[in-house]
């Protein structure tokens, strides 16, 4: 397997990463190195084995259901560009 | 040509936890903007979620109650899109090993038959926040209280095939969240929203049609309507030689149409991967079977109870049974009052009725099964008559206060006292000589209907008062005796 130009500029675009076109060339060649070596890997015979979900042998710990958050809006907008009423503002998202 | 419907929905319940999945945030209700968003929820660098007991066992809960299997092992994934009321660019939810495996219910058909509904699996996840897309110079406001809030996500089998079986099915949903107690069922909140997956096929057909999405519906009647709407149009540009094409449509109500969300829509590729943030989720048998334990009375075994305890017509449990708080408020009115059909026909007839009208949900109710079982015990006992409770009824629900009270203060008391009948009676065969003599010449079987009249004199006399059985008792035998021998 191996992207190509379109393939790059499609998951810049996915992951909202503004890219130029040279860099996209770039980009796609690193890319196609790792997934070479993703392609080695594919041949090895994972037959019966099962997927893994985590690189840690553990399983989650639980967290009681017990209010422990109290409200730091003031605190926590000073880094927002732009606040208003308490609410976030971001660029209009809808036409 | 005869069409088929074939529906699939996906319902989205809040659990009605104390905090976030993820973080020890509130999620209570109507809290000012963003004063329960805390690091965790707006996706602060360095934050790591910790999942949250109690939605664990909610959905396990909610898992035994549709006879599913229950995922052992589960695992979180991350599904990754941009919104801004998505902080952290991706929504943690459930993919291949969700919580909750393969189920059912049944639910009643128009026909008076039940259907079986599978499911195909439920999965926990997280609720984005909300946002608010009036003027704020031209920007949109975010905000995060809800972000975080745990959800279940019920996804169905195609089972369903009309409009009306699909809105059956989401209550029967909604009577088995709100029984378990995992979800207040507020729907006007958004406490339950849901997709509805709609499309044709010839009748006899076993391919499923091309399908189309109607998104984030949050009430019964809107499920319906919407999707009667959306088949309707399937049909017609099908059978204009067009083809439906697999789409998201949003339902307006307003309009009764339903219509393209297409612009909005890139290719879908959310690029799930398992979140690294969290760990496989695993429980065991002890676990289920101690949850297994604590399960109430389910819709289904309290309705079969309310037809064998109280007498009850199927229709009618199954209407009492629909919503567990009012299953609670009819039971506590029986306990009270020692009446099971008087009590159904209250919480059917005035309550429904006065609720229906405000758009009230009988947690709402202003008056509470207490304040209506003092009333529905003065009907008992023959204090007041119907008509007149329906009077005290209405000041119960506009003023309050208790029966008694009011049936004091207003001296709504039941006339029983014979001497004052009497008189009323004999005022209005005094007044009303032109339809005594009709009575009198009428043929024998035709005077019992002509009764009518002057029971409707009397009991207006009395202002509603007079105990209507010696009304009637007495004009017979006053009206008769003028009969010529």
């Amino acid at each position: 397997m191996s992207l190509d130009h379109s393939d790059v500029a499609r998951i810049a675009h996915l992951a909202r990463l503004e890219v130029s076109d040279a860099e996209i060339s770039e980009f796609a060649s690193s890319l196609n190195s790792i997934l070479s070596l993703v392609d080695a890997m594919q041949a090895t015979d994972t037959q019966g084995v099962e997927p893994l979900a985590h690189p840690l042998d553990s399983v989650q710990r639980l967290r009681a259901d017990e209010v422990s958050e109290v409200n730091q809006r003031e605190a926590l907008q000073t880094c927002a560009p732009a606040v208003e009423d308490g609410l976030f503002l971001v660029p209009r998202v809808i036409e | 040509m005869e069409w088929e419907t074939v529906i699939g929905l996906e319902i989205h319940v809040q659990l009605s936890t104390q905090t976030k999945i993820f973080s020890g945030a509130s999620t209570a209700f109507g809290a000012e903007p963003n004063t329960q968003a805390c690091a965790v929820d707006l996706a602060l660098p360095g934050t790591l979620p910790v999942f949250n007991e109690n939605a664990l066992r909610m959905a396990v809960m909610f898992g035994l109650a549709v006879n599913a299997e229950i995922g052992k092992r589960s695992v979180f994934e991350r599904k990754n899109y941009f919104y801004p009321d998505l902080p952290k660019g991706y929504q943690t939810t459930q993919l291949a090993e969700p919580i909750v495996g393969p189920g059912y219910i049944d639910i009643e058909t128009e026909e008076g038959g039940t259907r079986r509904v599978r499911i195909h699996h439920a999965h926990l996840e997280e609720d984005a926040g909300k946002s608010l897309h009036e003027d704020f110079h031209g920007m949109t406001g975010i905000d995060l209280n809800r972000a975080g809030t745990p959800l279940v996500e019920i996804v169905s089998e195609p089972d369903m095939r009309s409009a009306k079986e699909a809105a059956a099915y989401a209550r029967k949903i909604h009577a088995i969240v709100t029984t378990l107690g995992i979800c207040d069922g507020n729907m006007a909140e958004g406490s339950m929203r849901c997709d509805c997956n709609v499309s044709i096929r010839p009748k006899g057909s076993e391919t499923l049609g091309t399908r189309t999405e109607l998104k984030n519906i949050n009430s019964f009647r809107f499920i319906e309507r919407a999707i009667e709407t959306e088949v309707a149009r399937q049909i017609d540009l099908i059978e204009d030689g067009g083809r439906v094409v697999q789409e998201t449509r949003l339902y307006d109500p307003d309009r009764n149409q339903t219509r393209s969300m297409r612009s909005k829509e890139e290719a879908n590729d959310y690029r799930y991967f398992p979140c690294p943030d969290l760990l496989p989720v695993v429980i065991d048998e002890t676990y289920i079977e101690q949850i297994r334990q604590t399960l109430p009375e389910l819709p289904d075994a309290r309705k079969a109870r309310f037809i064998t305890e109280y007498q009850l017509s199927e229709y009618d449990a199954g209407v009492l049974c629909a919503d567990s708080a009012q299953a609670d408020y009819y039971e506590a009115l029986v306990k009270q009052t020692g009446d099971a059909k008087l009590a159904a026909n209250w919480v059917m007839g005035e309550l429904a009725k006065n609720l229906n009208q405000q758009d009230l949900d009988i947690r709402q109710s202003p008056v509470s099964a207490t304040q209506l079982a003092g009333l529905l015990v003065r009907i008992k006992d023959e204090t007041i008559t119907g008509k007149i409770a329906k009077q005290v009824f209405e000041i119960l629900w506009s003023e309050g206060g208790n029966a008694d009270a009011i049936i004091d203060a207003k001296g709504l008391k039941q006339v029983t006292d014979t001497g004052a009948i009497e008189a009323a009676v004999d005022q209005v065969i005094a007044q009303c000589t032109p339809q005594v003599e009709q009575y009198l010449a009428a043929e024998p079987d035709k005077r019992g209907k002509m009764l009518g009249f002057f029971m409707g004199q009397v009991m207006k006399l009395s202002q509603g008062k007079a105990n209507p059985g010696q009304v009637q008792g007495l004009l017979k035998t006053k009206l008769d005796a003028l009969l010529p021998k």
